[in-house]
């Protein structure tokens, strides 16, 4: 199907808040507790606030905070479409409600770009397991 | 040189005061940090769901709400990837982490102790060294083995020579071990527990690990599992092709057969049918929500899970006692990534409820759960859960599923998931 016509039925498909006016211009203060839980649970790949750690240039998980809204927006919806191939995101893509992804571009473009770091190892020490 | 930066903005801080003149206590105090807390949060239990509840409470309140964290362990020891020290691609010092940074870059006061009784009326935590009370309790101790059906395994000596391994740590290790010091030719023998339990296709990418270890190293050996349940929980239709193609003829599965009784001297489980002996035997047991649950009244009298409310975690049972992670009685997946989506819903809703403000309506979070087939590939099972306000629990959404085959690109999204999980809940 045309990638344009596609974008266009999903975001059709939610109410917009006035005639003409564009998807990205939703203001989202009343889903700041919905979208900070929602937000968080990308951390376990994409790092606490967006900031995924990076190790390995090819397989690091993207870091979201401070990308630029449209562009997070657009590759969601490409993830729910199919038109950009995923291993993982098309799941949860589909999950989630056009406004949900506004809300969470909007979230993400928002926050501060920091480097993150995996934690340093240790030797697991003589305790007595359970 | 950070203590001394914090000593020169603490003087500063005296000196702004007091060049200002006589300002009222409250903004000195501010100006101090010392203003007191809005209320207390104790956490019992600092794997995956009592980190995150403590740091993001600490986060979200800005620091407003004191959050102690009582964890038993010296360290955080992971059990997302310790199936691969069994297939040799990791050693358990890849998987074990200290507290430190946690507590520093969040302010969480921190006791390493066990707790041994708890007091909801009297809102009060009993650890061996002493009480403390809470304005809320967050019950977080993972899962806790039933071992009535299996008197024979209760000691940790007989756990040392079967190991369940199903808590990360030194029995990983002891399994590791044995499979090392097994001969080639010989039987490994694993049995797993009706669901619910921890981590629904560990089990199984378990048996991926050691069929790998053993494909290559003991190309003779054979693996029986004796599965409780009537079918492969997780993952099924991949698990099975996987079993089929990479290690065609290794893999002896037999499902309804739960373990009624196991002779340790021998290594011998018994089914209600048959009599396995083992070379190697890892016997994961029946599991229920974890002591400190068990300890405050949470489990409901026919299920030894804890139910709660979806919108805050707190216990259908006990006022101001909320539970998440393993410990939850839900239709949800236990699991890592789960249990640290249900934390910050119970984090935000603590936060507000605190403030005298409602939680959020409709909590929404994803959960993604890798399963490694070997040393590289991986696959994985990720779903989208929305509440439902109607039946008050949370249902997968749409569009949810798992891999069409497992990969190498996978697996390297796998570790990316492990590196990100441990940078989320540590530091
Ligand atoms: C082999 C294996 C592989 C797994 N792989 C994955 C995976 O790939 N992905 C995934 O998402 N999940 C995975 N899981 C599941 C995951 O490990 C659990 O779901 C997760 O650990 C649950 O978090 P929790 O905080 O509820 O419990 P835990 O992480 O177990 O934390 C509970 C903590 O409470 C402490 N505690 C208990 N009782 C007391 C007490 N009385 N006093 C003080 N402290 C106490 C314990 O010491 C412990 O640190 C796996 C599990 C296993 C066993």
């Amino acid at each position: 199907m045309n990638k344009l016509l596609l974008n266009l039925m999903l975001i059709s498909s939610v109410i917009l808040p006035s005639q003409g006016k564009a998807a990205e211009d939703f203001v989202y203060a009343d889903h700041a507790l919905h979208t900070r839980t929602l937000a968080a649970s990308c951390a376990a790949c994409h790092g606490t606030q967006g900031n995924a750690v990076t190790l390995n240039a090819e397989f690091d998980a993207t870091t979201l905070a401070g990308l630029d809204k449209a562009y997070i927006v657009q590759r969601l919806i490409d993830f729910r479409s199919g038109a950009r191939p995923a291993t993982v995101m098309h799941r949860h893509a589909n999950g989630l409600s056009l406004e949900e992804i506004n809300q969470l571009a909007d979230y993400f473009s928002h926050q501060k770009k920091i480097k993150r770091h995996v934690p340093a190892t240790q030797t697991l020490k003589a305790v007595h397991d359970e | 040189m950070m203590s001394s930066l914090t000593d020169f903005n603490r003087r500063d801080f005296i000196k702004t005061a007091s060049a200002l003149g006589a300002l009222s206590f409250a903004p000195h105090a501010i100006a101090m940090g010392k203003k007191p807390p809005i209320g207390r949060v104790v956490i019992i239990g600092g794997g995956y769901a009592g980190t995150s509840a403590a740091k993001y409470i600490r986060m979200w309140s800005m620091g407003s709400i004191e959050v102690v964290v009582i964890e038993q362990s010296p360290q955080f020891i992971s059990c997302p990837l310790s199936n691969l020290v069994l297939g040799g691609s990791q050693q358990i010092n890849d998987l074990t982490f200290g507290y430190d940074l946690l507590k520093k870059n969040h302010g969480i006061k921190w006791v390493q102790d066990t707790v041994t009784a708890i007091n909801t009326d009297a809102k009060k935590v009993t650890m061996q060294r002493g009480d403390i009370t809470y304005d809320r309790l967050i019950v977080a101790p993972g899962v806790d083995f039933n071992y009535d059906s299996l008197p024979q395994l209760q000691t940790g000596d007989a756990q040392k020579q079967i190991p369940h391994a199903w808590k990360a740590g030194w029995q990983t290790v002891y399994l590791r071990q044995q499979l090392e010091a097994m001969p080639d030719g010989g039987v490994f023998v694993m049995t797993i527990p009706k669901a619910p339990y921890r981590c629904p296709p560990g089990p199984y990418e378990r048996v991926c690990q050691v069929a790998h270890y053993l494909k290559n190293h003991k190309p003779n050996s054979k693996i029986i599992v004796l599965d409780a349940n009537a079918e492969i929980v997780s993952k099924k239709g991949l698990f099975t092709k996987v079993w089929a193609n990479t290690y065609s003829g290794m893999i002896d599965y037999r499902h309804d057969s739960a373990v009624v009784s196991v002779d340790v001297p021998t290594k011998t489980v018994s089914t209600e049918f048959e009599q396995v002996k083992a070379d190697v035997l890892n016997v994961i047991p029946p599991q229920h929500a974890g002591k400190p649950a068990q300890m405050a009244g949470l489990l409901e009298s026919d299920y030894p899970w804890c139910e709660v409310d979806f919108l805050s975690y707190e216990s259908k049972h006990v006022r101001d006692v909320h539970v998440i992670g393993d410990s939850v009685a839900s239709g949800l997946p236990k699991s890592a990534h789960m249990a640290t989506s249900q934390a910050r819903v119970c984090a935000s809703a603590i936060v507000e409820l605190t403030q005298g403000r409602e939680p959020d309506p409709a909590p929404v979070f994803a959960n993604t759960c890798y399963s490694f087939v070997d040393d590289k590939q991986a696959m994985h099972v990720a779903n989208v859960y929305r509440y439902d306000a109607a039946r008050k629990i949370m249902l997968s959404a749409e569009g949810g599923g798992v891999s069409l085959a497992p990969s190498e690109k996978e697996g390297a999204y796998a570790k990316a998931w492990a590196h990100n999980i441990w940078s989320d809940v540590l530091t």
